[in-house]
């Protein structure tokens, strides 16, 4: 994401304007909790909000309510993993959504690989609760709250977690109904 | 909330046996769409609880996206919604054309209109046939796949197949439509609003299917939202949101529809709300057949899009970047999108990542099938047996989409 699209070396034309200011309603949410942003991200026309990770609960509930955001939808939650190399090796992203406002941000929690604890936004959004068991099904990452925190894809005895990046394409062996 | 409406015996508790029963519907019963399981926790006829339990069909499609080049990603899309591949085609190509900045010509892009409202009503036809089908009522069945065969040649006639078209492409279209395409067209939809016509005849004023269907499946608006619903789920539970209409892509801010509405939050508005949608979405194919102009439909963008047939018989860079693109694929500058399209079962949308090669980092799609699913234990709650048939069918679910 930082070393931005003008590195490459491909020849499109990009014409599509890119947004690089910050928003207004970005600066406002800064100016209002300077702690709770680590990093702001413009790109391609879209808004990342890397969060610290002990505050994702508190920016959450307050960007629901927020009158100048009110995200009441939360469209998405899916984790990404950098490389097996990388520190932080995991991303959660939380993709939010106003049915009033149209607007739409990604909010970014970056973990450890031995620490992949998160706070769980089940209680702030319910249809959070399957987008958190699909993300610890394949990523492994552990959603401290969660009302029922079970793989939802995989067979519950399914060893690893299948989308990390040193976990093999065809799996480690073939899988077997014991 | 159903659910504070219910009396004492509706909560989950260890009860002596004689009282609740726990059963298992499915995998393989024929009204779950698929290979769905349901557990239902049961009073009687009551269902006190349902846990839907999901993952039959996972074939790690996320993953094969990371090991392949993002042009072969598309094949991989058709096989999620299998009933709306070309939306899921499109989610994918624009969430890649987002990321290299490219410029989609005038004519693709109305062509994936055309294309996408073809099969969002085809899609909505399968909906409408086995709905019915699942409630009692036969024969509609048979007058949809009627109207879904001449859509399923339309599409066969623009790109070879018929389920798993794969005809968008990043940086436009496989190629342009056929000869004849634009009559063939036009006659399906002179035909089809008779279609619709006859589709009301025989279900909405049917007063075993509004029994069946009114007051059953109830979810309200804050309720909808909080679940993460959308589509014509979200729509019949009263909220106006149409993705079409809040975040516009590939000109559909250029085209005169209405976003059909109902306010009864069941089973019922949401047959209400598709069959309104059939209607807009002949409106908006009508519009963009008629707005089909002249003009390439590939963005100038050598490195990226295949050229065409005959400049690589004849230019040695054009057959240079076929040989390139085929062999290496292309490079994706850095970076990562979250794109939703408004598909024909609501919002999907494509998280994609790219750490600059020519595949890939990472590739999520956000089903909407799997986000309305999730909401059905609430919907189900204090419902009979029979009745969870009819919301099983009013969520349109998908479960190649939903496992993924």
């Amino acid at each position: 994401m930082e070393s931005g699209p003008e590195k490459s070396e491909i020849s499109v034309d990009s014409t599509q304007p890119k947004e690089q200011t910050p928003s207004p309603l970005v600066a406002a949410f800064q100016r209002e909790h300077p702690d709770w942003v680590k990093e702001i991200i413009y790109a391609l026309g879209e808004t990342t909000v890397v969060v610290p990770r002990e505050h994702i609960l508190e920016v959450c509930s307050f960007l629901k309510t927020w009158p100048e955001s009110r995200f009441d939808f939360l469209a998405d939650i899916c984790g990404a993993d950098r490389g097996v190399e990388e520190e932080p090796r995991f991303e959660v992203n939380y993709h939010l959504f106003s049915t009033t406002k149209y607007h739409r941000w990604r909010l970014k929690v970056v973990l450890n690989e031995e620490d992949t604890h998160v706070s769980s936004v089940t209680g702030i959004w319910r249809t959070a609760n399957w987008h958190e068991r699909e993300t610890y099904d394949l990523f492994g990452v552990i959603f401290d709250g969660h009302p029922d925190l079970r793989r939802i894809l995989l067979p519950e005895d399914w060893q690893g977690y299948s989308l990390r990046k040193d976990f093999p394409l065809r799996g480690y062996e073939p899988y077997s109904l014991k | 909330m159903s659910s504070t409406t219910l009396p004492p015996q509706f909560e989950v508790v260890d009860r002596p046996l004689d009282t609740q029963m726990t059963i298992s519907m499915g995998p393989q019963h024929p009204s779950t769409h698929g290979v769905l399981r349901l557990e239902l926790v049961l009073d009687g006829e009551m269902v006190v609880k349902a846990t839907p339990d999901i993952g039959y069909l996972h074939t790690g499609m996320e993953k094969l996206f990371e090991y392949k080049k993002y042009q072969q990603g598309i094949v991989i899309t058709d096989r999620m919604d299998y009933l709306n591949p070309l939306g899921n085609n499109l989610a994918y190509v624009m969430a890649g054309e987002k990321l290299l900045g490219l410029e989609i010509p005038e004519r693709a892009q109305t062509i994936r209109v055309l294309m996408c409202e073809l099969q969002r009503i085809g899609s909505h036809l399968v909906w409408l046939g086995t709905h019915a089908l699942d409630i009692g009522a036969m024969t509609v069945f048979f007058y949809c796949f009627r109207e879904r065969e001449k859509i399923l040649n339309l599409i066969e006639a623009a790109s070879g197949g018929r389920l798993t078209p794969s005809y968008f492409r990043i940086g436009g279209l496989m190629m342009d439509l056929p000869a004849g395409f634009e009559n063939r067209c036009i006659q399906f939809l002179n035909d089809f609003p008779k279609a619709v016509d006859e589709f009301h005849t025989l279900l909405t004023g049917n007063r075993i299917f509004q029994k069946r269907t009114q007051g059953v499946g109830y979810i309200s608006a804050e309720d909808a939202i909080d679940w993460g619903l959308s589509g014509p789920c979200l729509r019949g539970s009263g909220v106006a949101l149409d993705i079409r209409r809040a975040n516009p892509y590939t000109g559909y801010e250029k085209y005169d529809f209405e976003v059909p509405v109902e306010m009864d939050c069941d089973v019922w508005a949401r047959y209400m709300v598709r069959m309104r949608e059939l209607k807009e979405s002949h409106k908006i194919a009508v519009q963009a057949l008629s707005r089909l102009k002249p003009g390439p439909v590939k963005a100038d963008a050598p490195k990226v899009v295949l050229p065409d047939r005959e400049a690589m018989k004849t230019h040695m860079d054009a057959l240079i970047h076929h040989f390139l693109i085929v062999a290496e694929g292309f490079d994706v500058p850095a970076g990562e999108v979250y794109h939703a399209i408004e598909a024909s079962k609501g919002e999907l949308g494509v998280y994609m990542k790219s750490d600059g090669g020519p595949k890939p980092s990472r590739v999520h799609f956000r089903g909407p099938s799997f986000v309305n699913l999730s909401a059905l234990p609430d919907m189900a709650k204090g419902e009979m047996v029979a009745d969870i048939v009819a919301v099983i069918g009013s969520l349109d679910i998908v479960l190649g989409e939903i496992d993924r």
